[in-house]
């Protein structure tokens, strides 16, 4: 018991310094938090200015879109506030200061996050709520207890979902120390491919990322439950409601590869 | 002591050929310099072609069973995507901070004691990094265009020199722009704002996330006359889709013709402030 209130103290001990240190410099912040904000911005701003030239995307109007796109925007933006800084591993894992994180008398993962949490993304995954709120009053959803449950459900199953994508694709640096960008495709690529329904993608691309990765049942098919629309490519209604499942398969498969790579893993220096 | 100017004079006026050669050194060495990260060139590769796939389906949706929007069809927007996702590297919108990094450090100071103006080697070196990124990131997913999609092929002889010039100035305005967003460490130390700033307004206003056709006209002109931004992107690809007649094209060169000068100079002129207010700390 002793030992498990010290290992809290710990992770506490390491999150209110990273607190600390990001507010000292007070402009700084604020230009982040503001900078930070900007680009889920720009993706809500890239949606609209698409319906600007068309009427319909992929068969679904601008009101459905934006309730895919804020379920992305709000689960993305959270994952990369409390997960994303694992995409700094390839960098620990080249200059050697995972080794320093290995010796240390805690857990790998939870010291990785909480040494450099960035509190600047806040405004982003607060924006991405925004949207999401504002979407889902807009759409005209006829509610039901079961979509009320959803309408919270999904969300936070998406959240866990671009986590476990995090942590999987930035294992990938144990056995490829360049491999920044190549997570990138996934990570940022799969919360573009989130924004908007997977009707507008086409042949063996839209199958490996909708269901080979799963990313369908990040917004697509949730929102698909909560407008109460039968999906154009034929998947029957109740798959809407599998997120959180499909969600805690991710992170069972992020945990394991995660174990494995950290097996792996080799230190860089001499 | 008196004072020691820190840019020795380049003797360009004295020997032009002499500078011609130690500009295409540096050119040189730039490329060789990125040649050796060719992990990294793959990775980037695969990335961009993600982003390919990605943007081609979102705007073939946007042009609708029509297959025509704002001026493009189905096969112009492929060329669009693809030849965009290639030259997203070659102009390097995001991720240079060297200069930053060595006012902070206080290493600028090795730099200003050579004999080639800062602004001058720096934009060599990118030059070199330049060439280098047209073999190894512009061509792959110029490459998967062609094999996957129905990608617009130009049908005038004159675009594809008139697309070479495009990119060249393209890579110009973009190393200004940076050159900028950097030198602003001089005054701030810090350069995380400006930078921030930069890779925000320069993602959406050089029509990676959309063409700016997309846009109503009048701002689509205003972006274009008024921000170097559309000449990063937008001009070279739309120069390069034909999607205005030639004499229009041949104007929108010289758009970007117009900021690379302008660009350059106020880079000069921004180096030549710096350097009479800084003070290289360290012993």
């Amino acid at each position: 018991m002793g030992e498990q209130r010290q290992v809290v103290q710990a992770y506490r001990a390491l999150l209110g310094a990273q607190a600390r240190s990001q507010a000292a410099y007070r402009t700084s912040f604020v230009v982040d938090l503001v900078g930070n904000v900007g680009a889920t911005v720009f993706d809500v701003v890239t949606v609209l200015v698409l319906f600007g030239v068309t009427r319909e995307l992929g068969g679904f109007t601008l009101r459905e879109t934006l309730v895919i796109v804020g379920q992305s925007s709000f689960a993305f933006a959270t994952a990369d506030l409390l997960v994303g800084n694992i995409e700094r591993l390839p960098r620990y894992v080249r200059t050697g200061l995972f080794d320093a994180v290995l010796v240390r008398p805690l857990a790998a993962l939870p010291q990785l996050l909480l040494m450099d949490l960035p509190l600047r993304k806040v405004s982003r995954a607060v924006f991405g709520l925004a949207v999401l709120v504002v979407a889902l009053a807009s759409a005209g959803i006829q509610w039901t207890p079961g979509r009320a449950a959803l309408a919270v459900v999904a969300p936070l199953a998406a959240v866990v979902f671009f986590g476990a994508v995090f942590v999987t694709t930035a294992t990938v640096s144990f056995y490829w120390v360049d491999s920044g960008e190549l997570a990138n495709s996934v990570t940022y690529g799969g919360r573009d491919f989130t924004s908007y329904p997977i009707t507008v993608y086409g042949g063996w691309f839209r199958a490996l990322f909708a269901y080979g990765m799963g990313f369908a049942f990040v917004s697509y098919h949730p929102a698909l439950a909560l407008l109460g629309r039968a999906d154009p490519l034929g998947l029957p209604a109740w798959v809407g409601w599998a997120a959180p499942g499909v969600a805690l398969v991710a992170a069972a498969i992020a945990t394991l590869a995660w174990r494995v790579g950290i097996r792996h893993y080799r230190s860089t220096g001499s | 002591m008196g004072s020691v100017t820190a840019t020795v004079a380049p003797p360009t006026d004295s020997n032009v050929t002499r500078w011609f050669r130690t500009f295409s050194a540096i050119v040189g060495s730039g490329f060789r310099r990125h040649a050796t990260y060719r992990q990294a060139a793959v990775a980037g590769v695969v990335t961009n072609s993600v982003f390919g796939f990605l943007r081609y389906y979102i705007f073939l949706a946007a042009a609708g069973a029509a297959g025509q929007v704002a001026g493009y069809d189905r096969t112009q927007l492929a060329t669009f995507v693809w030849a965009g996702q290639g030259l997203l590297a070659v102009v390097a919108i995001w991720g240079w901070t060297e200069l930053a990094d060595r006012i902070r450090t206080g290493e600028i100071a090795a730099d200003l004691l050579r004999p080639v103006h800062p602004v001058t080697s720096y934009l060599a070196t990118d030059l070199g990094r330049a060439g280098f990124a047209s073999l190894s990131r512009l061509l792959p997913p110029v490459l998967i265009g062609l094999l996957f999609f129905d990608v617009y092929l130009p049908r005038r002889w004159a675009t594809l020199p008139l697309f070479a010039l495009s990119v060249l100035l393209a890579v110009v305005v973009c190393f200004g722009c940076r050159y900028l967003v950097n030198a602003t460490a001089y005054w701030l130390q810090d350069v995380r704002g400006p930078l921030i700033l930069w890779t925000l307004c320069s993602g959406v206003l050089a029509g990676l996330y959309f063409p700016l056709g997309f846009l109503p006209g009048w701002l689509e002109a205003t972006l274009r006359y008024g921000t170097p931004f559309p000449s990063l992107l937008q001009i070279p690809l739309d120069v390069l889709v034909e999607r205005d007649p030639a004499p229009m094209q041949v104007g929108l060169v010289g758009v970007q013709l117009g900021w690379a000068v302008a660009l350059l100079a106020l880079c000069r002129l921004v180096q030549r402030l710096a350097e009479r207010r800084m003070v290289v700390q360290g012993g």
